[in-house]
């Protein structure tokens, strides 16, 4: 399989109009997500390079107010990716980390966030194509949506 | 080793930065030297450079050579991933009397340079944005004292098969005390049931023997029959356990470590091929206590099917025991039918021994497989195979594949073979159906070869069903705080690497509760998880990594919400009312600091500042 088979032959992407370069903004426990976006490298998977991952121990560690700082800051899209229910390396952080991100997607729409903007995403270790494809998908959804109505700052 | 060198978090940061360029690895796909350039403009920043590799002693050299150089005070290494390469330089940065903690890692390969190949520029763009939030994040590093905690030297071991005895008798030879809890009123576990063992041929009951009395006598074992674990509360090293007996008082304990054993159970497989439907249709293990109790019915034709339930029928996994019990259970129903049968035992002339076949030499088990290779029925070969009374008793092993793994068992696959055992492939397309035509009860299969539906007459059929997880292993999972899989068995910290430890430290796992497993393996495992816990209990304490939540006293309104997130229940109210961090209990994923609403609670080493931070980085406009 191409590496760049899901990165360059992307519809969405090459359709070039609404082209800009997103900031997207991608926390990784470290346990399993982090792992799996290493996977993904070590296995030579390409994708595009807008996105800059912050390592946090667990998912449950990204505080609403990180997600929403972000946003303020001009963050284009915000990924939170975690471990598989059932699998989280601190028993349940994942399942606080879901709660937390369907109501800040509640949230984020009260200051004209699309709620797409924000995403969470269950990556395991070992599935360094899904994170791939999560990051392909992601970049593509906020290229779509065009930039952050709060670029550049408030 | 230097000097330690002494950091006031109110001293000016110092940093230096180390960019990598792995050879080729970074360097071919991002500006490494521009990198380090753009690195010296970052604010704090002394010193910057890069490498060819950091992580070779030349690179260690220039990471210690720069801090004794530039006084630096924060260490970046821009390369690989903190997972594989994080010890070696943080140990770096204390070898030249730095503390640990004032290091951070950025990675810029498997996150950048890797996954960004044909996008030179924007690579770059991203790796300069990445040293970026590293030095942000850096600025507010400060140094941390990993506290010590000490460890009781005594375990429990829950279980009392055989992987929870070995477990014990491991643990209690190197002497430490260790109680034993076993839900039944005996030692044995699932082993104590069964018939014969592959491989020996042997008794199960006589195998295990030995082991029972060893753990009964042994003076540092404390046995707790028809007993279960109450409760555990506490963390590696200081453990206070309940155990809990029927008509019993509770027994109270403090152990330095707990390992689980509680075994699994044989999947019941009610709906499938006429199990509870029709009579002689009995699982594997109902098989082999009607061997042991020598009560089988007189029979001409068996049927074993495997794989009944499990590889996705009903369980998603490989059971891996079965094959070799249907082999096992094959042979002994050719060799042996007549001591297992019910009118033996009436007339008082059962065999207790189980007759084994005399060893055949390896050549000839060699020169017999070659030989099958070729031709059958050459000449000679009826004088060396002995045929079983297969006259007497057909037995038909209906089967996905036969996974006789391992040195000993592809011969004892052989064998059966040799003795007329017949092996008849089916697939998912084709699963053999269990009837009654008449009074007959009748097997129903495709025959993959001939591609016809064909029909057996049997007396008996036998269901290889999986192991499966006891049914409340999440009550212990629960009380224990540590994770079960998708299939209910406990998960271990990682698969290859750490395969009977739990990701909570001082709680290890052997034996069939972390999925199926033969007698050998439950035995390695074990051995394997009783030297692990001796390892904290051996050496008294446990240094905790700085990774811990911090509680603002200021800040906090006693709430309690922290105390409710928390799954290792590492946090409680103080008497001022107030939360309070259990330094040795928290495991710092930082749930409770993303809950507390006041903001109170931070982490040592990812404080809300460092990792906002870095976020703000990330998303500064480059200057």
């Amino acid at each position: 399989m191409s590496t760049e088979a899901a990165h360059h032959g992307s519809p969405t992407a090459s359709e070039g109009e609404k082209a800009f370069d997103p900031k997207l903004l991608v926390f990784c426990c470290n346990w399993c997500s982090y792992a799996g976006a290493d996977l993904a490298g070590v296995s030579r998977l390409q994708m595009p390079p807008y996105f800059r991952v912050i390592r946090v121990m667990c998912s449950a560690r990204v505080d609403p107010e990180f997600v929403l700082r972000a946003f303020e800051r001009g963050a284009d899209g915000v990924l939170v990716a975690g471990c598989h229910p059932a699998d989280c390396h601190y028993i349940g952080g994942n399942y606080r980390t879901r709660r937390r991100i369907a109501l800040l997607k509640m949230l984020i729409q009260q200051f004209g966030f699309d709620p797409e903007r924000l995403k969470l995403e269950w990556v395991s270790a070992g599935e360094g194509e899904k994170f791939q494809k999560t990051i392909v998908e992601f970049t593509n959804t906020v290229k779509e949506l065009g930039p952050s109505p709060y670029r550049g700052g408030v | 080793m230097a000097d330690t060198i002494k950091v006031d978090p109110k001293d000016k940061p110092r940093i230096g930065v180390f960019v990598c360029h792995c050879g080729t690895n970074i360097g071919g796909f991002v500006d490494v030297k521009s990198v380090a350039e753009y690195a010296k403009t970052l604010p704090d920043v002394i010193y910057a450079t890069d490498n060819l590799y950091t992580c070779a002693e030349d690179g260690l050299v220039s990471i210690r050579e720069g801090i004794r150089k530039h006084n630096l005070n924060r260490i970046i290494v821009a390369s690989c991933t903190p997972r594989t390469h994080a010890p070696l330089f943080q140990a770096t940065c204390e070898s030249a009397g730095l503390n640990k903690y004032l290091f951070t890692f950025v990675n810029i390969r498997e996150h950048c340079s890797w996954v960004h190949m044909k996008e030179r520029e924007k690579g770059t763009t991203k790796a300069r944005d990445l040293i970026r939030m590293g030095v942000a994040r850096a600025r507010l590093l400060i140094p941390q004292e990993e506290q010590r905690v000490d460890v009781e030297p005594s375990g429990v071991v829950i279980g009392g098969g055989v992987a929870g005895m070995t477990a014990a008798l491991s643990l209690a030879d190197m002497g430490f005390p260790v109680h034993l809890v076993e839900r039944e009123a005996e030692l044995g576990g699932f082993v104590k049931n069964l018939n014969n063992l592959y491989v020996t041929e042997k008794s199960a009951t006589d195998t295990i023997k030995p082991l029972i009395e060893k753990t009964k006598a042994h003076k540092n074992v404390k046995l707790h029959l028809g007993s279960q674990m109450k409760s555990v509360e506490g963390f590696i090293g200081n453990y206070e356990i309940v155990i809990g007996a029927k008509g019993a008082e509770d027994i109270k304990a403090k152990v330095g470590t707990i390992i689980v054993a509680t075994g699994a159970l044989e999947y019941v497989p009610e709906g499938l091929y006429g199990y509870n439907q029709y009579p002689n249709v009995v699982t594997l293990t109902e098989f082999e206590i009607l061997c042991k109790k020598k009560a089988l019915p007189k029979m001409k034709n068996v049927a074993i099917i495997q794989c009944a339930g499990s590889r996705g029928q009903v369980k998603t996994y490989c059971s891996r025991v079965c094959c070799n019990v249907a082999i096992k259970n094959a042979i002994n129903i050719v060799d042996n039918y007549d001591n297992m049968l019910g009118l033996a035992e009436q007339l008082g002339t059962v065999i207790e021994k189980v007759p084994v076949e005399q060893k055949v030499p390896e050549e000839i088990i060699e020169r017999r497989r070659r030989r099958r290779g070729r031709e059958r029925g050459e000449e000679g070969e009826a004088d060396e195979v002995k045929l079983g009374p297969s006259e007497k008793i057909e037995v038909t092993v209906f089967n996905r594949d036969i996974m006789a793994y391992g040195v000993e068992h592809e011969l004892t696959y052989n064998k059966a073979r040799e003795k007329r055992v017949k092996f008849v492939r089916y697939t998912t397309d084709h699963l053999p159906r269990v009837y009654m035509e008449g009074n007959q009860l009748t097997v129903g299969y495709f025959h993959e070869t001939l591609k016809l539906e064909r029909t057996m007459p049997v007396d008996m059929v036998i269901l290889s069903t999986p192991l499966v997880a006891q049914p409340d292993a999440g009550d212990l999972s629960q009380m224990l705080k540590v994770p079960l899989g998708q299939e209910g068995f406990f998960l271990e910290a990682h698969v290859k690497l750490r395969p009977v430890d739990f990701a909570t430290d001082g709680i290890f796992v052997c034996g069939t509760c972390r999925g199926p497993a033969d007698i050998t393996e439950a035995v390695t495992q074990a051995s394997a998880a009783a030297s692990r816990a001796a390892i904290p209990m051996a050496k008294g304490y446990v240094q905790a990594e700085a990774l811990t939540s911090v509680v603002d006293e200021n800040k906090c309104s006693g709430c309690g919400t922290c105390i409710q997130v928390c799954p290792y229940g590492a946090l409680r109210k103080s008497e001022k009312g107030l939360a309070e961090v259990i330094v040795a209990a928290c495991k710092g994923c930082g749930c409770c600091g993303a809950t507390c609403p006041e903001g109170a609670i931070t982490m040592t080493n990812y404080t809300d500042a460092q990792l906002l931070a870095e976020a703000k980085a990330a998303l500064q406009e480059e200057v």
